[in-house]
């Protein structure tokens, strides 16, 4: 077992660290406040897709299309119910609420889909190519893929096309922004939507990767997002990309190299490392605040 | 309407005595385990086999017993709660915890409340260390591990071994112990030493990687089944092929909703409850429990069974009564433990040491086309 192998290991975990990362950072680049309960969006992706998969016998696709559409609704709700009223609130209120709404959508799911734990049906199969002395999974490939499709994509969206232009104008300036005709709500809203959609697909991926599924399973992985949002720069898209695959690619290097005991506490030391040198992250913008 | 209104306040009165002389009757049993959360299996399991046999030995008409079970979700300080809710409810004999780590918690309080245990499957070493009242109807981890460790060796199962443990668990680091210091002993060479922890336990490609590229023949696996089951995943994504063992936290894996079982083919288990086994008091109890709950019952369910004919027996023997105190029949509890011999379905002439901890045999099992088989 070699260096490229634990390296392919690394970065298709990074690339599921950063699609939950690009939620984390989008949101918190437009509305200042960091969701929280994106973590548990991903689970609730993760549930819709097994229970399409494994109940309605739906195509692979349908059911990752069923899994995003439900994700996306649900992220509209929760921005309209839970955040929308609060705009003007403080920070601190907003980052309590949205704890509120994570542990809410925990609790909802243990109700709704029992704490027993279910064994996701990977949506590519189990099949694996091997490469000289390495084996690949389809997953880790499709993973890796995915997630290139989907920064690629997104760095199209907010450059080139009106409602992208919308969203940076507003995470630049909201007054100015509603000045210039931009309907800051309404992107607000569709930034959640956008974000909880790429949680489906991040969890479906983290689920078909790792294949158990619980009501928590969405929160390790969502801290640890949130971490490479951090790490990357938070607000910044490819810094979020950035900070997903230097995140899985430490610690799965972190555990082959140094010690499985203690791979986290050094993947958090590296984080507070970095931050000490450059605090607003690897890619982040440096933004005087005003007093 | 006064008289009729005193009538039935009279009729009340008597029905209510009558349902506490029937209370004062009984033993009351308490337990705590994981009812919820992802270790409800075994919390199920053990609470639904203490009732079957609660409900068994009422029919008689000899000693009486009412069974309450309070959800602890595998948590020490939920243990700690529900504990107390059991105490106030005049608990006065305890099946302790369901799992190694409320165990721990709640034993120390039954040791401080002078209330005799027995936990069905808490096999830590810490939860009977030295409390002079805690019983335990499983193997300790110990003597789960060595006794994984000699099964291995005397079948020729491998001669290079890996183990995956998790280091923040007193359950599978207190048999990865044990097992490393019997392998030493027996020449069973460890080539592979990997761990995970509660929030890294998902990703798997490193530890199962290292067994590979060390020439692991065997895969040690002394924790529970959720991580077990995704270990195997991966050692099949990557087209690895060693043996597998486990030790009674494995047992569960096949109740996995969605869970491939051909992934578990082959995977070999130290438990001494065997389903399929064709003596009497098994049969009989594995009946009831599919006619109850449904399901097959697992060791858990076996050992909550059996701790509550245990403490039929002791009772039974000491001439306890519903009316003594938890503390008096705690010590005769403690008399009765260690000296006398129980026979049980997980396993005959069973016999407890002053340390509270068990001596019966392991039995070997293997799964094959998705159910357990005895390998002996």
């Amino acid at each position: 077992m070699s260096f490229l192998y634990f390296l392919i290991n690394g970065i298709s975990l990074g690339s599921i660290y950063a699609i939950i990362a690009l939620g984390y950072t989008m949101v918190y680049g437009i509305s200042k406040m960091l969701n929280f309960a994106h973590g548990d969006v991903i689970m609730v992706g993760a549930y819709i897709c097994f229970f399409s998969l494994t109940r309605f016998n739906l195509p692979p696709l349908v059911a990752v299309a069923a899994a995003m559409l439900v994700c996306m609704v649900l992220g509209m709700t929760i921005e309209k119910l839970a955040y929308k009223p609060l705009r003007q609130a403080t920070s601190l209120a907003v980052l309590i609420t949205a704890i509120g709404v994570s542990y809410l959508l925990q609790n909802l799911a243990l109700l709704l889909f029992s704490p027993n734990v279910k064994v996701f049906p990977s949506i590519v199969g189990n099949g694996k190519i091997s490469m000289g002395d390495i084996v690949v999974s389809h997953v880790t490939i499709v993973t890796i893929i995915v997630c290139i499709v989907i920064m690629v994509g997104m760095t199209l969206f907010t450059g080139r096309t009106k409602i992208g232009k919308a969203m940076r104008a507003c995470s630049e300036d909201k007054a100015a922004a509603q000045l210039m005709g931009i309907n800051v709500d309404a992107t607000i809203s569709v930034t959640f939507i956008i974000g909880s959609g790429l949680a489906a697909i991040a969890g479906v991926l983290l689920c078909s990767t790792y294949p158990t599924l619980v009501p928590t399973t969405g929160s390790m992985p969502g801290i640890k997002a949130f971490t490479a949002a951090v790490f990357g720069g938070i607000g910044s898209i490819p810094g979020a990309f950035l900070g997903g695959l230097l995140l899985g690619i430490i610690e799965i290097f972190a555990k082959a190299y140094i010690s499985t005991q203690i791979s986290d506490a050094i993947v958090f030391a590296v984080l507070i490392i970095v931050l000490l040198v450059k605090p607003t992250g690897l890619l982040g913008k440096k933004t005087r605040e005003k007093v | 309407m006064k008289k009729v209104f005193a009538i039935i306040l009279a009729a009340a009165m008597v029905f209510a005595l009558g349902a506490s002389a029937f209370a004062d009757g009984a033993f009351k049993i308490g337990g705590t385990g994981p009812l919820t959360g992802g270790a409800a299996i075994y919390g199920n399991a053990a609470a639904n086999g203490a009732a079957i046999a609660v409900e068994e030995i009422n029919a008689l008409g000899g000693i009486q017993f009412e069974l309450k079970y309070e959800d602890d979700t595998h948590d020490a300080e939920k243990a700690i709660n529900a504990y107390n809710t059991l105490k106030d409810w005049g608990m006065q004999i305890s099946l302790g915890s369901v799992t190694s780590t409320p165990c721990v918690a709640t034993a120390s309080e039954t040791y401080d409340d002078r209330i005799f245990a027995i936990t069905p499957s808490a096999s830590a070493v810490a939860v009977t260390e030295d409390k002079d009242n805690m019983f335990q109807m499983c193997f300790a981890d110990p003597n789960q591990g060595s006794a994984s460790a000699q099964y291995i060796m005397d079948k020729g199962l491998a001669s290079k071994v890996a183990v995956i443990w998790k280091n923040d668990d007193v359950y599978s680091k207190g048999i990865y112990e044990t097992f490393k210091a019997k392998a030493a002993e027996l020449g069973l060479e460890l080539v592979s030493d990997t761990t995970f922890a509660d929030g890294n336990d998902t990703d798997f490609s490193v530890q199962v990687a290292d067994a590979q590229a060390n020439g692991a023949e065997l895969i040690f696996l002394p924790m529970y089944y959720t991580p077990a089951s995704l270990i195997l995943a991966q050692a099949d994504k990557i087209g690895y092929t060693p043996k597998f063992f486990g030790v009674d936290g494995m047992d569960g894996i096949l109740t996995l909703e969605g869970f491939d079982t051909a992934l578990a083919e082959g995977v070999m288990l130290l438990t001494p409850f065997n389903a399929d086994a064709t003596d009497e008091k098994t049969v009989s109890f594995v009946t009831k429990y599919q006619e109850k709950y449904g399901e097959i019952p697992n060791q858990f369910a076996a050992d909550g069974y059996d701790c509550v004919y245990a403490y039929c027996q002791a009772l039974t023997n000491a001439g306890c009564t519903p009316d003594m105190s938890a503390e008096e029949i705690c010590d005769a509890m403690i008399e009765q433990f260690t000296t006398m011999t129980f026979n049980g379905i997980t396993g005959d002439n069973m016999t407890w040491g002053t340390d509270g901890a068990v001596t019966k045999g392991p039995k070997g099992m293997v799964i094959s086309n998705g159910a357990y088989v005895g390998m002996d």
